[in-house]
């Protein structure tokens, strides 16, 4: 019964590890809540839930600081930190803007960038940003820390490469660079409270009349998040223009693999994806 | 001068506010579930999970401990295993077959609801398949069939002189009614042997009669008490006799008070759906949009079983041809059934989808000849003195062109971004029609009494009509309070309970203004007459010139006494006074059931809509930019309560044509929840402008026709029609979600 559940508060991370050292198995974090809450309440994988690691009020991850060029957002921020952050503001845009769009003001008082990230939804909205950015993901718990690239994150469908014992901390993120720029796009399915049904960001830099450090990567048209490889590298080097946005549009065709859900048709979201990549690649 | 008709106090068509405002917005309103009842049980339903099977077995498992829970099955019903209503096809509990998934098989009851959870899991249940039918149109079972037509033997002609002959088919989805409060009842054994059901309904004695036929409780042994209701929309209409059906079954069988309350969940999944629709149409038209002639093909989507699909039908049939005059046309419409759950009452009733197709058939036949839509629409558009498809003249209060051309007027002009821009701007345009009341003879057979009952300083209303949201209580004081000649709050509006109050009929078909509020203030007239009669005789004055205006009974300039003398003298002398008529039709309203002709409705409201939309070419998603409305109400008792009514229905509406679209798999409901079935929010929601026309109806109180479900036909067809203005695709079907635009659009636009 969903009441026997126990639940442990912790307020530091020490606490917190040492309740993973000591019984890691069935256990479950509840950062904000949004998601895990819902996923009890329809009972899904409950019976998988032996104990509950609650890490709200572990302070020490609720940062958002910009140091040199690199932006460092802990696990818990919230999607309201994110948005009235000056640090982010200046470093990745993009970020203030996708926390805008996500649910509404309660949700985004709640909901951490964390949670987005280890619920590991190919729908998540921070996700194609996070790894468009080049964000490196740091975990930790009992047995020390270790650095995750973005997208070897995302191991399969919903699956993170977190250990058991493990937590996220924070994600590191590259400053976007004079000249250079992170665009994105969400589609969902209304103005607010929306779950996306596409979503698409770019980041690159035109220098002489050429792409240059192209990241590219798709939310909703694979098991997970994709870094769209193909499709960066059939702009990388290239300049801008009709021909090359439709080489880069049959690229991005070739390595996203969409399903039809309630949410869209597979069918939707192919061309839609090809359509907001050119939208976005037009703003270059 | 003498009557206090004649002279208004000035509460209808003033808005006060609310009177169950305040209660809601602080919390103070106890809702069902806020309800304690001693030593009550929680009561759980055990589901089909199957779309069409014989069952063979039906069982406890005996591994799980069952004590201190009671299990209901369709064995212990000691009435009629029937859930009344039209027909009697529906059971309460399903015996040997079940016709659809959700369908419920036997009820748990027990003090534990996570027990009562796990407890559900350890029902066991085997079928025999049996073949499921979805598709309506492949269906071969018709709930009912009518077939009607207006100078038949001109149609051939009709479509032999016609500039051109327009086809086109038109389809609309499953749409929730998604009010805030899920079904909720309690049943509440009584010591003798009756029962008190208290629960969220729109229809008490609906409730009542089905208790009745299945315990085979006599009327002085049951009660059924409406509690604060949030939301029906149609959707506590008929649901609620099943649901109270399962309380009542588990309470007698554990000799304690029952609880049932549903999650979001198994609402949106077990209970009744406005009924999807196939709408074919064949017309013949004039070069200049003229109609000429047509033939319209309904086919409804009843689910598993009948509900209300008759009277659906039969309204959808009537407002087929739309607010248009067609010298001869022939319509056909079917109710069938599929092995989904059935569907039933949803504001509009049947009106939304037909409404829908015709609209897109004027804007497909305005395509066609190259012709503005809003001509089209103004070409054809009944006037007074025009006869209907049912061959019903129209003597009074039509508004079609004032409405279409109020609203025109206040859209202006539309501000379209350059060509070749991604995201395109359209306007679209509707006119509808609404018949208020009952259709056809129903107001004659329901024969509806409500009435008053003399209070010491005012009034009580005594009418089974309910709140439950719309404004019911504060439009019923404000009318009685008028009549009476006495402050608002002096009038108190009695709890619906069916011990205590006449049968004024369900509250629906946007009747319960115009029917039992015109029966009430009659009632309220013929107090204040009785009272005005006796305040002269006490108090000395010539009864023909004695009326009570403001709470005192004057004669002429003249004070006799203040209300509340008066009416404490007539307690004290002659005890309770009560007051109850019954409604009578108006005469020379005469509809024949059987050759489906005549007055269908004794009045309509008439609503003309213009939205306003942009629609994303990269994304196919539309947004709704601008609402406007022009509806003619009759009278608006309360104008606030009045254009909320509207301002709901539209976004209601809005909702249908964009978002809203229940969706199965062998007929089980896939999105049962609030995050896979949307409905639009704040932000999707636009600025609405709302235009009151007050074309009183003559029989109707103080002029009031009937606002309820006019705002949900209107609106999805002009967002339709807006898209189509913005991108030339037209989209025949609801809900118009981005998917069914793309591959309507096939490649992008010119
Ligand atoms: C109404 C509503 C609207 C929503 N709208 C959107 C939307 O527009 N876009 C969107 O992307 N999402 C949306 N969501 C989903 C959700 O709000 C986000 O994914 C949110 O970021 C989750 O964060 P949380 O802190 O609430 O996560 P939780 O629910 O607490 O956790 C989510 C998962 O991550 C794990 N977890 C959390 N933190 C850590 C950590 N530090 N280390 C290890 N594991 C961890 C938990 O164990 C759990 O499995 C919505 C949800 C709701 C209810």
């Amino acid at each position: 019964m969903i009441a026997d559940i126990p639940v442990t508060s912790v307020r530091s991370l020490d606490e917190a590890y040492a309740v993973l050292a000591r019984r890691a198995a069935g256990l479950r974090v509840l950062a904000g809540g949004t998601d895990l809450m819902v996923q009890i309440q329809a009972r899904v994988g409950l019976e998988r839930i032996g104990h509950i690691l609650d890490i709200w009020k572990v302070s020490e991850l609720r940062h958002v600081t910009l140091d040199g060029g690199t932006l460092r957002v802990g696990a818990l921020a919230t999607y309201t930190d994110l948005l009235r952050s000056e640090a982010v503001r200046a470093a990745l845009p993009a970020l203030a803007q996708v926390a805008r769009e996500v649910g509404a003001w309660a949700i985004q008082n709640r909901g951490t960038l964390g949670g987005n990230v280890c619920n590991a939804s190919p729908a998540g909205d921070t996700l194609p940003i996070l790894i468009a950015a080049g964000a490196t993901f740091v975990v930790g718990g009992p047995r020390g820390e270790r650095r995750i690239a973005a997208e070897e994150f995302f191991v399969a469908y919903r699956k993170t490469a977190l250990a058991a014992d493990e937590l996220l901390l924070r994600a590191e993120l590259p400053a976007l660079a004079p000249g250079e720029r992170l665009v994105y796009r969400k589609v969902g399915t209304r103005r607010a409270q929306s779950i996306s049904r596409a979503s698409l960001a770019v980041r690159a830099r035109v220098e002489a009349g050429a792409f240059r450090g192209v990241r590219i990567a798709a939310g909703c048209v694979a098991p997970v998040p994709l870094r769209c490889r193909a499709t960066e590298a059939a702009l990388e080097g290239g300049g801008p223009g009709a021909a090359a946005f439709a080489a880069a549009r049959a690229a991005l065709d070739g390595e996203i693999r969409p399903i039809d859900d309630l949410r869209a048709t597979a069918a939707y979201r192919r061309r839609v994806a090809g359509n907001v990549l050119e939208q976005l690649l037009a703003a270059f | 001068m003498r009557r206090a008709e004649d002279m208004p106090q000035g509460w209808v068509g003033s808005s006060p506010v609310r009177l169950d405002g305040l209660d809601k917005v602080l919390g103070r309103a106890r809702y069902l579930d806020d309800l304690t009842f001693p030593g009550q049980l929680w009561g759980r339903t055990v589901r089909s999970t199957v779309a069409h099977a014989r069952i063979v077995r039906l069982e406890r498992d005996p591994a799980f401990d069952w004590s201190g829970l009671t299990f209901v099955t369709a064995a212990d019903i000691p009435g009629e295993n029937v859930v009344q209503l039209i027909e009697s096809d529906q059971p309460c509990l399903a015996r040997d077959v079940v016709r659809h998934c959700h369908e419920p098989l036997a009820l748990i009851a027990g003090p534990d609801r996570e027990r009562l959870e796990e407890a559900l899991a350890h029902v066991l249940v085997e079928y025999e398949p049996l073949p499921a039918v979805f598709d309506p149109l492949a269906s071969t079972q018709i709930f009912k069939h009518y077939a009607y037509e207006r100078e038949a033997g001109r149609i051939d002609e009709a479509f032999v002189r016609a500039a051109r002959v327009v086809e086109g088919r038109y389809r609309v989805g499953h749409q929730e009614q998604l009010y805030i409060e899920p079904n909720a009842v309690c049943a509440v054994p009584r010591p003798d042997g009756g029962l008190s059901l208290h629960g969220s309904m729109q229809c008490p004695f609906y409730v009542h009669r089905a208790l009745q036929r299945l315990l085979g409780l006599d009327d002085d042994r049951l009660a059924v008490i409406q509690t604060v209701t949030g939301g029906g929309f149609g959707g506590k209409e008929d649901y609620p006799s099943m649901i109270a059906g399962h309380a009542a079954l588990l309470a007698r069988k554990s000799g304690r008070p029952v609880k049932i309350v549903y999650g979001r969940a198994e609402d949106i999944a077990a209970t009744t759906k406005r009924h999807p629709a196939v709408v074919d149409h064949r017309t013949a038209v004039a070069a200049d949009g003229t109609l000429l002639g047509g033939e319209i093909r309904i086919v409804l989507d009843g689910g598993a079983y009948c509900t209300l699909s008759p009277v659906v039908l039969s309204r959808g049939a009537i407002h087929a041809p739309g607010a248009y005059r067609w010298p001869c046309c022939r319509v056909d419409a079917r109710a069938v059934a599929t092995n989904t759950p059935p569907n039933g009452a949803f504001r509009g009733f049947g009106a939304p989808q037909t409404l829908f197709a015709i609209e897109m058939h004027i804007e497909k036949i305005a395509r066609e000849l190259g012709l503005d839509p809003v001509e089209v629409r103004r070409r054809n558009a009944l006037r007074e003195g025009d006869v209907t498809a049912t061959g019903q003249r129209l003597r009074e209060s039509v508004s079609a062109l004032a409405a279409l051309d109020a609203v025109a007027a206040r859209a202006g002009p539309l501000e379209r971004p350059p060509r070749g821009a991604r995201k395109r701007r359209g306007r679209g345009f509707s006119l509808v029609w609404h018949g208020a009341g009952f259709t056809g003879s129903g107001e004659v057979k329901l024969k509806a009494r409500a009435g008053v009952e003399l209070t010491p300083n005012g009034c009580r209303v005594l009418a089974a009509s309910t709140e439950i949201g719309q404004g019911t209580v504060t439009v019923f004081s404000q009318m009685v309070a008028d009549a009476l000649g006495v402050p608002l709050d002096a009038v108190e509006v009695a709890v619906p309970d069916t011990s205590r109050v006449p049968d004024s009929g369900p509250t629906v078909a946007s009747r319960t203004c115009m029917v039992v509020g015109g029966t009430l203030a009659g009632a309220a007239r013929a107090l204040e007459r009785r009272l005005s009669a006796f305040a002269a005789e006490s108090f000395g004055g010539d009864p023909s010139r004695v009326a009570c205006r403001g709470g005192v009974f004057r004669e002429g300039a003249r004070v006799l006494a203040p209300y509340s003398v008066v009416a404490g003298r007539h307690l004290a002398e002659h005890g309770p006074l009560r007051i109850v008529e019954q409604y009578s039709h108006p005469p020379g309203i005469v509809w024949d059931d059987d050759e489906f002709r005549g007055d269908a409705y004794p009045v309509y409201a008439w609503a003309a809509t213009a939205v306003d939309v942009e629609v994303d070419l990269d994304s196919y998603e539309t947004r709704i930019l601008r609402a406007v409305t022009a509806s003619d109400v009759g009278k608006a008792i309360h104008p606030v309560l009045c254009a909320g009514q509207i301002e709901g229905g539209t976004v209601q509406a809005l909702g249908w044509a964009l978002l809203e679209e229940l969706r199965h798999r062998d007929g089980r409901v896939l999105n049962d929840r609030l995050q896979t079935y949307l409905i639009p929010t704040a932000l999707d929601a636009p600025p609405i402008e709302t235009i009151l026309i007050e074309n009183g109806y003559r029989h109707g109180p103080y002029g009031a026709k009937g606002v309820g479900e006019l705002p949900m036909d209107g609106p999805a067809p002009a967002v339709a029609a807006a898209i189509l203005d913005a991108t030339g695709a037209l989209v025949p079907e609801l809900p118009i979600t981005p998917d069914r635009l793309m591959a309507a659009l096939g490649k992008d636009p010119a």
